[in-house]
């Protein structure tokens, strides 16, 4: 038996149609679960589609790579539900494309950093991490706070989620634009159809700079919103143990 | 295959394969190593019997032993509210500062689990040790903006400083910038300075002294001395929340200050927030 493989290796034919069945099944057992998400996505009720704003926001946090030291993935173990609340669920990444679950820790888990400190806390941390933490490692970002954030294509960010399924209207399309800028002023005129179109959705002005929209206010706004949108008050987890 | 051959300078066999005269011997895998991946293969096989494991058409394959991570944390997460529970029960009936002192034991289960909950979502603002930041309140000092009694501790780590519940503590601090004119804001800046026993112009002072009485007296009292009531800070103690230096105070004054603590009551347990307020009462000023 040992000395099968000689077998497979001097006959190429053989040794082709061997590795395309290996492939295959490997292939198959990470495809197969796309086709019953509906089964694997957890019915809950308060997930909606990120605002114009908060995907904005999240755009920043991938192009900064932040998802390089931040996870964003409470696993279902004691020690991290203690730390950073419940455990997370895949409805609450239904709309991310790609998902932000990262895979390594340099700093902590953000999937519920949403609420957990105040606006003006992330804004100086992004500036200066170390000025409000002082053994953090984590890179100053002070250019966000300087940057007007450009959403000249955020029509086409929208379409381009809805493209990979996530359930943007036309409405919300077209609307994109007004919709970002009244996410940032709580006395805009566009602000109930808003808040119509994104249920629970922060206004403020979240960089404290109500004179421009910057980087910072999307990815605070982001950063506001994560692990927040789930009503726990209405989850069963004994239906969704898996 | 063709005729084995031994290869006369190392004595171990060719496999038969010559490229420019230059022969490929047979070093197969060392046969501890062949024989464990074979182990792990068999491994995997009684694992699929039991864990789950293959994806189906409509669900995946359980396995026997019916295995759900989420079961088991809250399994987990229940055996220890049960290890907990006598005492954090007994936290909740904590009424008063004696009460807590006088049972060491709980004071000490208290801080530690307070403790441990201090450093997962406080000191990222006031400081590992509670020692504050510019705009993140000292706890370590006895100089409370909303009251250092255990109640009040409680009620401002449930509720929040200007936070998003409807049953917030809020103030605000207003921006004087466009109510009053630079030179009487340099005044004040001056009165404020002199508030804290410091040397300022006195000429300013006196200008700033009616200044003071009209717009900020009904918040810091007529004396400077706050009012924990409203949240307004006491002004004559040199304890600066965003610092004392005139730049800084004219800043404050001119641009108004309104900084955020979170509401927590939805994040943290009833019997979190109370070990909470006593590790906080305990790290220095409690009242």
């Amino acid at each position: 038996m040992l000395d099968r493989h000689e077998f497979l290796e001097k006959r190429g034919l053989v040794l082709t149609v061997a590795i395309l069945i290996t492939v295959a099944i490997g292939g198959i057992v990470e495809i197969a679960p796309l086709f019953y998400l509906e089964s694997t996505i957890e019915k809950v009720k308060g997930v909606r589609p990120y605002t114009p704003l908060e995907l904005a926001g999240r755009n920043i946090y991938v192009r900064e790579g932040c998802y390089v030291c931040h996870s964003q993935m409470v696993r279902p173990l004691r020690d991290e539900v203690e730390r950073y609340g419940h455990y997370s669920l895949a409805a609450e990444s239904m709309y991310d494309h790609p998902f932000q679950w990262g895979s390594k820790r340099s700093g902590p888990d953000l999937a519920r950093v949403g609420g957990k400190y105040s606006d003006s806390w992330q804004r100086q941390h992004l500036i200066d991490p170390r000025s409000v933490v002082p053994e953090s490692i984590m890179p100053p970002y002070k250019f966000l706070d300087e940057k007007p954030l450009d959403y000249s294509l955020v029509e086409n960010w929208l379409k381009a989620n809805r493209a990979v399924g996530v359930p943007y209207t036309d409405e919300m399309v077209e609307n994109a634009g007004a919709d970002l800028a009244a996410q940032v002023d709580p006395f805009s005129e566009n602000y109930d159809a808003f808040m119509a179109r994104y249920p629970g959705a922060l206004v403020r002005d979240f960089d404290g700079d109500p004179r421009r929209i910057t980087e910072m206010d999307a990815i605070i706004a982001y950063l506001q919103v994560l692990g927040t949108m789930v009503d726990f008050s209405t989850y069963e987890p004994e239906e969704n143990y898996r | 295959m063709a005729e084995k051959e031994i290869d006369e300078h190392s004595g171990i066999q060719t496999t038969g394969h010559v490229w420019d005269g230059i022969k490929e011997l047979n070093n197969p895998l060392p046969r501890w190593w062949l024989i464990t991946w074979y182990i792990t293969i068999a491994v995997s096989v009684v694992y699929m019997i039991f864990m789950p494991s293959w994806p189906g058409l409509t669900g995946y394959l359980k396995g026997t032993r019916n295995h759900s991570e989420r079961e088991n944390v809250a399994i987990a997460l229940a055996a220890l509210d049960e290890k907990r529970g006598l005492q954090m029960q007994q936290l909740l009936q904590v009424e008063s500062v004696a009460a807590i002192e006088n049972d060491p034991e709980l004071l000490n289960y208290a801080t530690t689990a307070g403790g441990s909950i201090f450093g997962d979502n406080c000191a990222t603002c006031h400081g590992s040790g509670g020692q504050g930041f510019p705009g993140y309140p000292a706890l370590v000092d006895d100089d409370w903006l909303w009251g250092g009694s255990l109640t009040a501790i409680q009620q401002t780590i449930r509720y929040g400083v200007r936070s998003d519940h409807d049953e917030t503590r809020y103030n605000m601090m207003q921006a004087y910038g466009g109510v009053l004119s630079r030179d009487q804001i340099s005044d004040l800046v001056e009165y404020v300075t002199a508030l804290s026993g410091r040397e300022a112009n006195e000429a300013a002072v006196g200008r700033a002294k009616p200044v003071f009485a009209q717009q900020c007296a009904s918040c810091h009292g007529a004396d400077g001395k706050g009012d924990q009531a409203q949240g307004a800070p006491n002004l004559t103690d040199g304890i600066w929340l965003f610092g004392g230096d005139r730049v800084t105070l004219q800043e404050t004054i001119t641009n108004g200050r309104g900084g955020v603590m979170p509401a927590w009551t939805d994040r943290l347990t009833n019997e979190q927030i109370v070990a909470l307020s006593i590790y906080v009462h305990t790290l220095g000023g409690g009242e």
